[in-house]
């Protein structure tokens, strides 16, 4: 069923575990953000990881990439405790992933071009013609080999995201992590990022974790989602089968009903008290 | 313990995290600086920054302290009938003193802020975060640079402040108020010693440190907002003005 629904090749087994997060509790002092949280993401897949603001999307990213250290439970990638890694190790690690950040995350002084031959640089010694051609391999991937030689401030939001998209895939990473790639773009630029998420994922079997809310352009893309919300998983499967669900809690989320169990008002005193007692604010 | 007595506490262990945060800083940095030396061009970079973007109001305010020395200092020293012990004093002032405090007062608003805001502001667009998720230390690539920079580029402003306030207080003391040109050069040459000049760039390179590991500590720990970024910017010019005139005070115990 799964499979089907998501038009792969009958797989005998599911492929292996490669991001695996485990009873993960964090939080920041008292205010708790996961409470048990479990979930994984395989190898080839894309792992769609859904929820309202502020459930912590972007702190599990942190969480996988080592940024931040659970307080219970563990983050594995590639079979290894992230938390437990000296720092040496964790670069290393790092360079096996890539990252797409919500506004881009350009460094501003560089151009394009340098931009994209920033982790090229740092990390490989190539010679100057190699390194030029695989730079201009990867903007093309994108469509933006013609915007080399542009400064940053030049571009357009959708651009900016592409640039980074490119640069996130210029050491050729096992996994790709994108965090809310979709906010805050045009339908156009939002549609080229859909088709260049899938692409990178069927044409270079990249493991993709995608964070964001946007139930449509995951639904069309995800071979398996996650539901957060209060700091656990409430719901997981594939995007149709959440749709098919149930639960109150996944029914509002994907239809976008107002109010609901997570409910349209913050927490407050009773409305009638409040307006007759003038003293309180 | 009083509710006063708690609060007095509470800003001592506050001060000393501060202290103990810095420090742990300083460390991070200087253990990547001679990494960061790897990359001359992009030290260079940073010195020119600092340094040549500073010139003009060091050139300015040197020439105006130089002015302002020529004049008090002819009117102190007509009392006592010695006015041609200006070039000595005035020599002597700018060397030890005025030259490093001043210049490290100015370097604090004009270069220190910019760094200051320039890594707040990678910070907040995430470039930081980004440069560390592609396994690069940004305390190597953006901090350890920075820092050189302002390391180097403090002293060299100094020496470029102490010339031009000297002929500052030629121009007031010799041209204006009428003291020997002979007497003003042939004293000051014959009274300032090594020792003096030494003192100067000892303060200079002390003080450049110091702005320096202000700026780039509050960048590198403002919170990731324009507010916060706007708050540290304030901090630098606050801490590092403090922290300039206890050192010289120390500095200055500590010579004479």
């Amino acid at each position: 069923m799964t499979a089907a629904v998501q038009g792969l090749p009958a797989a005998a087994a599911a492929p292996e575990v490669v991001v695996d997060v485990r009873g993960v509790h964090y939080g920041f002092g008292r205010r708790a953000i996961f409470a048990g949280l479990d979930i994984q993401a395989r190898r080839g897949r894309i792992t769609a990881i859904m929820g309202p603001s502020g459930t912590g999307k972007t702190t599990l990213l942190r969480l996988i990439t080592g940024q931040v250290a659970p307080r219970e439970g563990t983050v594995s990638v590639f079979g290894e405790d992230v938390a437990a890694m000296p720092q040496r190790e964790l670069f290393a690690l790092r360079r096996r992933m890539g990252m797409l950040f919500q506004n881009g995350a350009l460094l501003t002084d560089l151009s394009v071009f340098e931009n994209v031959a920033f982790p090229l640089r740092e990390h490989a010694r190539l010679p100057e013609s190699l390194l030029r051609n695989i730079v201009l391999t990867k903007l093309h991937a994108v469509g933006l080999r013609g915007a080399a030689n542009l400064m940053p401030a030049e571009l357009s939001g959708g651009m900016a995201r592409r640039v980074a998209l490119a640069r996130a895939i210029v050491m050729d990473p096992e996994i790709l992590i994108y965090d809310e790639p979709f906010v805050g773009l045009d339908p156009i630029s939002m549609g080229m990022i859909v088709r260049l998420i899938r692409r990178m994922n069927e044409a270079l079997g990249i493991t993709s974790i995608v964070v964001s809310h946007d139930v449509e352009e995951l639904g069309a893309i995800a071979h398996e989602s996650y539901l957060l919300s209060q700091g656990k998983v409430v719901a997981s499967g594939t995007p149709a089968e959440l749709r098919a669900s149930n639960l109150e809690v996944v029914r509002q989320f994907m239809e976008g009903i107002a109010d609901g169990p997570v409910p349209f008002h913050y927490p407050a005193p009773d409305y009638v008290a409040q307006l007759l007692d003038g003293s309180a604010r | 313990m009083s509710v006063a007595g708690a609060a007095a506490d509470g800003l001592l262990v506050g001060a000393l995290r501060r202290i103990g945060a810095v420090a742990v800083f300083f460390f991070r940095i200087l253990a990547q600086c001679l990494p960061a030396l790897g990359r001359p061009r992009v030290v260079v970079h940073q010195v020119y920054n600092a340094g040549a973007r500073s010139l003009i109001i060091i050139m300015l305010c040197g020439l105006f302290v130089g002015m302002v020395l020529g004049l008090q200092g002819h009117d102190l020293l007509a009392r006592f009938g010695s006015e041609d012990a200006l070039g000595v004093a005035a020599a002597l002032g700018l060397l030890k003193e005025l030259g490093p405090v001043v210049g490290a007062l100015l370097f604090a608003g004009r270069a220190g802020t910019a760094l200051t805001s320039e890594i707040g502001l990678m910070k907040a667009t995430d470039q930081l975060t980004a440069m560390e998720i592609m396994a690069v230390d940004p305390v190597r690539l953006v901090v350890a640079p920075r820092f050189i920079g302002g390391l180097v580029a403090l002293p060299l402003l100094v020496a470029i402040f102490n010339v031009v306030g000297l002929f500052g207080a030629q121009l007031v003391g010799v041209q204006v108020m009428g003291v020997d040109a002979g007497a003003f050069w042939s004293q000051m040459q014959a009274a300032v010693e090594l020792d003096d000049v030494a003192e100067g760039i000892i303060k200079s390179v002390v003080f450049g440190a110091a702005c320096s590991l202000v700026a780039v500590y509050e960048g590198f720990h403002a919170a990731p907002t324009a507010e916060g970024v706007g708050l540290a910017t304030t901090r630098t010019v606050v801490t590092s003005s403090v922290l300039t005139l206890l050192l010289d005070y120390m500095l200055t115990a500590a010579f004479l």
